[in-house]
């Protein structure tokens, strides 16, 4: 099937290029650390564990955030958006390849981030790493897309926390509840609710934001 | 840029008429809010905010779907008009819901004796909506104008609408680990002239509402017609 | 008054003041555009002239 080939191949691309640069992705890994550790000064003591896994979304949506804003700076440094959508592939597998890579990356800095977290503060239940998983498709697929609406800003990096947050809250909502509630198949569910939801829309919508 | 009025039935009813039906049946409101309903037995008086709170929350959400619906026909068809029309129905749709929170503040300070309460879900959600649709102008001034512009702003507006209910159930999801529900407003249930005064408030803000929004249209609209009488002459 | 009465009253108040609000907007556009016609109506009397 081309379509898949085409997303893969546009995947393929992203994750070679940050092979070869290695800037976003250290910066990430760093980012997360960091924040964990400032996280443990800024809890007060007794604070229980419930506050320590909200914190540890923040920390990871935020650096989410972070590799989002530099996710369409390759194309735009080159001019190759433009060859992209011009191309004769569908332009909703630009997106579904952008997205691809930036869940790779997003994973990767999870593998250290989240042990990290089991360290510093308390160990995770598997439902919570499920959350973690299932969390990463909506915020890969949803800020994909809002990157590439940031992009055509004239405000750019800016913008795109503002347009990202709001959309986050409920992932935030689902990822802390898989990990800290009794009943977290709700919330895994609800989670996988966001992500058809919001993939379908971006996946279809994606065409309007980068066509003129 | 086109601006010739649109065809549709409603539109063809000139503004005048809108805001007089609109005065009216505020009007009408008014007094069936404060004369004829009767008070609440647990809340006193200070239920009746209820009944201008609730609607201009309904009124919010249709203007944000009447939005989205003016979004996808853009998308769907092109046409600059459509592009006005979500953004002003839109424009609408955060006034209304700054006054839904300004409004649900109020009561909840007159209720709980708090300015702020998480408790209440609605209240929630329209913060969470009022940051989105915030975000939406934010973007929207921060791009030339265009069909690039247009584009992008009709996709975050149907993204508004997606996050409508998800938030919600976000929300609701939440009350397990967030804050425990200390708060109730249920009391019992609505009595039929309650519920007329209800519905007739409901209809007021709508017209309003819509009132509001062909004023605003017709503003851009003369506008963009002068800009084009200017640089015609110029 | 009491306290419910002064909160009830200003509930309303906030959505009365609001209105008001909008109609100072819209008188404030509608003196620019009544200068912004008067402007091309004096260019076209020129152009008409001239």
């Amino acid at each position: 099937m081309t379509y898949l080939s085409d997303v893969a191949a546009l995947a393929r691309k992203d994750l070679r290029l940050e092979l070869r640069a290695r800037d976003t992705l250290p910066a990430m890994l760093l980012f997360v650390l960091s924040t964990l550790v400032v996280f443990h000064f800024a809890l007060p003591t007794g604070a229980d564990e419930v506050a320590a896994q909200g914190l540890l979304w923040v920390a990871l949506v935020f650096t989410a955030l972070l590799g989002l804003a530099r996710a369409w700076t390759p194309e735009r440094e080159g001019g190759a958006l433009d060859g992209l959508v011009l191309a004769p592939s569908d332009r909703s597998a630009i997106w579904l390849g952008k997205s691809a890579a930036t869940f790779v990356f997003l994973a990767a800095v999870e593998v250290v981030a989240l042990p990290a977290f089991s360290l510093f503060f308390s160990p995770l239940h598997a439902s919570g790493y499920l959350g973690v998983l299932l969390a990463n498709v909506g915020i890969c697929a949803v800020g994909t897309l809002l990157a590439a609406m940031a992009a055509a800003s004239r405000t750019r990096e800016l913008i795109l926390p503002l347009l990202f947050l709001p959309l986050a809250i409920p992932l935030v909502v689902g990822g802390v509840g898989a990990g800290v509630s009794d009943d977290p198949g709700r919330y895994l569910t609800f989670l996988g609710l966001y992500d058809a939801v919001f993939a379908i829309l971006c996946w279809a919508s994606f065409e309007y934001v980068v066509s003129e | 840029m086109s601006t010739s009025s649109p065809n549709s039935s409603a539109s063809r009813i000139p503004v005048p008429v809108i805001a007089a039906l609109a005065a009216a049946l505020i009007g009408l409101a008014i007094v069936l809010a404060f004369f004829v309903a009767p008070e609440d037995a647990d809340q006193g008086i200070s239920q009746r905010i209820f009944y201008f709170h609730v609607p201009i929350a309904l009124t919010a959400y249709a203007c944000f779907g009447w939005g989205a619906w003016k979004a996808l026909r853009l998308l769907w068809k092109g046409g600059d008009r459509y592009d006005l029309e979500s953004y002003v129905a839109i424009h609408q749709g955060t006034i209304f819901g700054a006054l839904t929170l300004a409004t649900g503040s109020i009561w909840a300070k007159a209720s709980w004796g708090k300015w702020w309460v998480w408790d209440s879900n609605q209240l929630v959600l329209f913060l969470v909506l009022f940051l989105f649709y915030s975000a939406y102008f934010m973007l929207r001034f921060s791009i030339d104008d265009g069909p690039r512009r247009a584009n992008v702003s009709a996709v975050y507006a149907l993204f508004g609408v997606a996050l409508i209910p998800v938030s919600f159930l976000a929300i609701r999801l939440a009350e397990d680990f967030i804050h425990p529900t200390t708060f109730n407003r249920d009391g019992p249930q609505m009595t039929g002239t309650m519920f007329f005064t209800f519905c007739v408030a409901w209809l007021a803000m709508t017209v309003l509402a819509y009132a509001l929004y062909r004023v605003e249209l017709l503003g851009k609209r003369l506008d963009a017609n002068l800009r084009e009488l200017r640089e015609a002459l110029a | 008054m009491s306290s419910g009465e002064k909160y009830v009253a200003a509930a309303y108040g906030v959505v009365f003041l609001s209105v008001l609000v909008y109609v100072v907007i819209i008188a404030a556009k509608l003196s620019r555009l009544e200068r912004e016609t008067a402007e091309l109506a004096e260019l076209a009397r020129q152009r008409r002239r001239g």
